[in-house]
């Protein structure tokens, strides 16, 4: 038979839901869109600079290395997946297909670690967007 | 654009790390100290791989 205690314990530990706000929308959008944007509309001046330059930055240099941009339906499984990656950099990946920057293929070695820059930066804007929103549901300070 | 190597893993170290530190704790003493922890745990990788890597090679 069940502890009628450790039932009720269980309750109240129990998270609650959080309410859905403006904000809870707004803001995870936005720090996809544009890194660090979700932290600057919240306030977060120092973080959000922060974070802004080490994606914007990353991606860069990403791209000055030649590094290879991938497109979605790329057919293979580590194509889908550096896709995926890439398109974490939300806001930077649209404007780069939409220039046409990148490369389609790796030619040589540095080129191989700028596709890695791009990856990571993507994913790096994917934890930047997940903190941007805790902050926005008041989870995180 | 040509890095070597070690710079583009200096570079990549430091850049995961601010997000790292930033995102990963919360008042800005643990984000400074988290940072700072991630870039020593990259840059040290880079190092014991080199090492180990020479060691393989010879």
């Amino acid at each position: 038979m069940a502890n009628p205690t450790a039932i009720k314990s269980k309750a109240v530990d129990a998270p609650k839901p959080q309410p859905v706000t403006a904000m809870s929308v707004v803001v995870p959008a936005i720090a996809w869109l544009i890194p660090g944007a979700g932290h600057l509309i919240q306030k977060r001046w120092i973080r959000g600079l922060l974070l802004m330059t080490s994606i914007v930055c990353m991606f860069v240099l990403g791209l000055a290395m030649q590094g290879r941009v991938y497109k979605p339906n790329g057919g293979d499984i580590l194509d889908i997946l550096g896709f995926v990656g890439d398109v974490g950099a939300g806001g930077l990946y649209i404007l780069t297909r939409a220039m046409n920057w990148g490369q389609g293929a790796i030619a040589h070695a540095t080129a191989d670690y700028g596709t890695k820059f791009l990856i990571v930066a993507g994913l790096l804007n994917f934890i930047s967007v997940a903190d941007a929103y805790h902050i926005a549901i008041g989870k995180k300070p | 654009m040509t890095l070597s190597h070690f710079s583009a893993a200096v570079l990549f170290a430091v850049f995961a790390s601010v997000v790292f530190g930033i995102t990963q704790r919360n008042t800005p003493r643990d984000q400074i100290r988290y940072g700072l922890y991630c870039f020593a745990m990259f840059a040290g990788g880079v190092f014991v791989a080199g090492w180990v890597m020479w060691l393989l090679r010879h």
